[in-house]
């Protein structure tokens, strides 16, 4: 631990990784919640698989990776969205084929493109040591997108995540800021590449909104929290991992699962005592 | 004057099943409307039409004028199943200030104005003091209250209820429909019913919906139209309504 903290004042490469953490973290907090409170888990995890399709080819055609990635993840969320707007008895079983085809893609333009073995391992898992200072400013950007369509239309995500058929009958676009949303994850998605890769997004993603909702009852407070987790589980994993040259991405994810798992078991004695003290014992 | 709500031959069905057949029904300004039936005779298909929620495969539904999906921002709702989950992290006030979505600006958070009618609401339906509530810690009884203050919020011209006393205690019936009695005053009200019985004693007319619609002035109705109505022998049960009742609602009332 003291040996990364060393490293980080001498080492730019260090530095620019904890900013990706960070930048990474706002993700968590703002997008994180609607995914975990509207239960779309398994709908974001379509999104990030299928990002793989456009990762492959940009790297194959010689693109900038992450911009194929933020093409491919709103493609996939605006498909992901159609198939949830039209097709809802077999949403499940189209987004699963979606999810695997467009892994299948990825690894077919990988598997062409020379020397994709490392690329292959970080776009799965993340290389946070690796993120060149242009996608910090990318990244930058992302989250400024993210966050100022979540101020201005807090109202509006609100109504629609909480009770879509109120919303509409009040004259909200409610078609739209579902698609909206799922390109809110997409941008997500593509913040985490870096950080923790594509498989394990999903983690980094639900886990700190839902450690969150534990503790707060306000769609504010639980971006808040998952923000400030976000960053907490980014930087202590990166910290972690650098002295024995671990995979970052990993011990991130282990922390974040580890600390959910405690926090489900706390939330559950502390919901037992406040039971036992209300019937008076 | 033009009738508020008015349905002419209107018929829907849910793919081959016939829900409404050739349903005329028009609801008057200031009237108070009761509508009753069996389960699956169609009555929430038909708050569904007005609502424009749904559309008619064949007939014409108007709302003050013109198309429901136009004017139904002037429709407040209160829905009988409400289409949020009980555990979502929001509170009481925030339900309620969602009601005046549509009303004024697009982006930005809620105004002080919104506020103010929130806070106007919850006290018109006696529950200023759950402002603060998380929605998941009400009881049955206040939460149809704070349905009905959402429904309130964007100063409706008419309301529209879906069976508001299914969910809650027998005593607190009364309660709902003294104040919607007073609302009247105000605003025209459709109220679905399942309890023939109860709701004759403060609406201005009821409509029976089985599939098809009749309309019956509340003095007129007896044994026998219940009868026609829900086939076979129904036993009547005179109901006698305690009026004189607490305004209060303790934890021991709440709905599981």
């Amino acid at each position: 631990m003291n040996e990364f903290f060393v490293a980080l004042g001498q080492q730019h490469f260090l530095q620019m990784a904890l900013l990706a953490g960070l930048l990474a973290s706002v993700g968590c907090g703002l997008v994180g919640t609607f995914v975990v409170v509207k239960r779309i888990t398994f709908l974001a995890g379509g999104i990030a698989h299928s990002v793989l399709a456009g990762m492959g080819a940009a790297a194959y055609y010689g693109f900038d990776p992450l911009m194929g990635a933020l093409v491919a993840a709103v493609v996939s969320a605006l498909l992901i969205g159609w198939i949830h707007l039209n097709w809802r008895t077999q949403e499940d079983t189209l987004i699963g084929a979606l999810w695997a085809i467009g892994m299948a893609v990825g690894l077919l333009f990988i598997s062409r493109t020379p020397g994709y073995n490392t690329n292959l391992f970080s776009y799965l898992f993340g290389n946070i040591l690796l993120v060149p200072e242009r996608d910090i400013w990318f990244m930058g950007a992302l989250d400024l997108v993210l966050l100022l369509v979540v101020l201005l239309f807090f109202r509006q995500f609100l109504a629609v995540i909480f009770d879509e058929e109120y919303a509409r009958l009040r004259g909200v676009p409610v078609t739209f800021f579902y698609l909206l949303l799922l390109c809110l994850i997409a941008v997500t998605v593509v913040l985490m590449i870096h950080v923790v890769g594509l498989i394990l997004v999903i983690a980094l993603l639900t886990l700190p909104a839902a450690i969150a909702g534990h503790y707060v009852h306000s769609l504010g407070g639980m971006m808040v929290i998952a923000t400030l987790l976000g960053g907490v589980f980014t930087t202590a994993g990166l910290a972690l991992s650098y002295g024995p040259d671990l995979p970052a991405g990993p011990t991130i994810i282990l922390l974040a699962g580890g600390a959910y798992v405690l926090s489900v078991l706390l939330n559950r004695l502390l919901i037992q005592h406040r039971v036992r003290r209300s019937l008076g014992d | 004057m033009n009738p508020v709500i008015e349905l002419s031959q209107v018929s829907f069905s849910y793919g081959l099943v016939p829900v409404l057949q050739n349903i005329s029904l028009q609801v008057e300004p200031g009237e108070f409307l009761g509508l009753v039936g069996p389960n699956a005779g169609g009555k929430s298909t038909l708050l569904k039409l007005v609502l424009g929620l749904l559309k008619p495969q064949r007939g014409s539904v108007k709302v003050l004028g013109s198309r429901p999906t136009q004017a139904r921002r002037r429709i407040g709702y209160v829905p009988q199943y409400p289409g949020f989950a009980r555990d979502f992290p929001v509170s009481v006030e925030q339900v309620v200030l969602l009601g005046r979505l549509g009303a004024g600006r697009m982006p930005g958070f809620f105004s002080v104005a919104d506020r103010k009618a929130a806070h106007q609401a919850l006290e018109e339906v006696e529950a200023a003091d759950l402002a603060g509530r998380q929605i998941g810690a009400l009881s049955g009884g206040q939460l149809q209250r704070v349905l009905l203050a959402r429904a309130l919020v964007a100063q409706p011209d008419i309301l529209i209820l879906d069976e508001p006393t299914a969910n809650i205690d027998m005593r607190l019936e009364s309660d709902i429909f003294d104040e919607l009695k007073v609302l009247n005053r105000r605003m025209t009200i459709l109220v679905v019913s399942h309890d023939i019985a109860f709701i004759s004693g403060y609406v201005h007319r009821v409509a029976c919906l089985n599939r098809t619609l009749v309309c019956h002035e509340t003095r007129a109705i007896q044994g026998d139209l219940v009868q026609a109505l829900y086939g076979g022998q129904v036993r009547r049960v005179e109901h006698h309504h305690n009026h004189d009742h607490e305004h209060d609602f303790p934890a021991s009332q709440a709905h599981p």
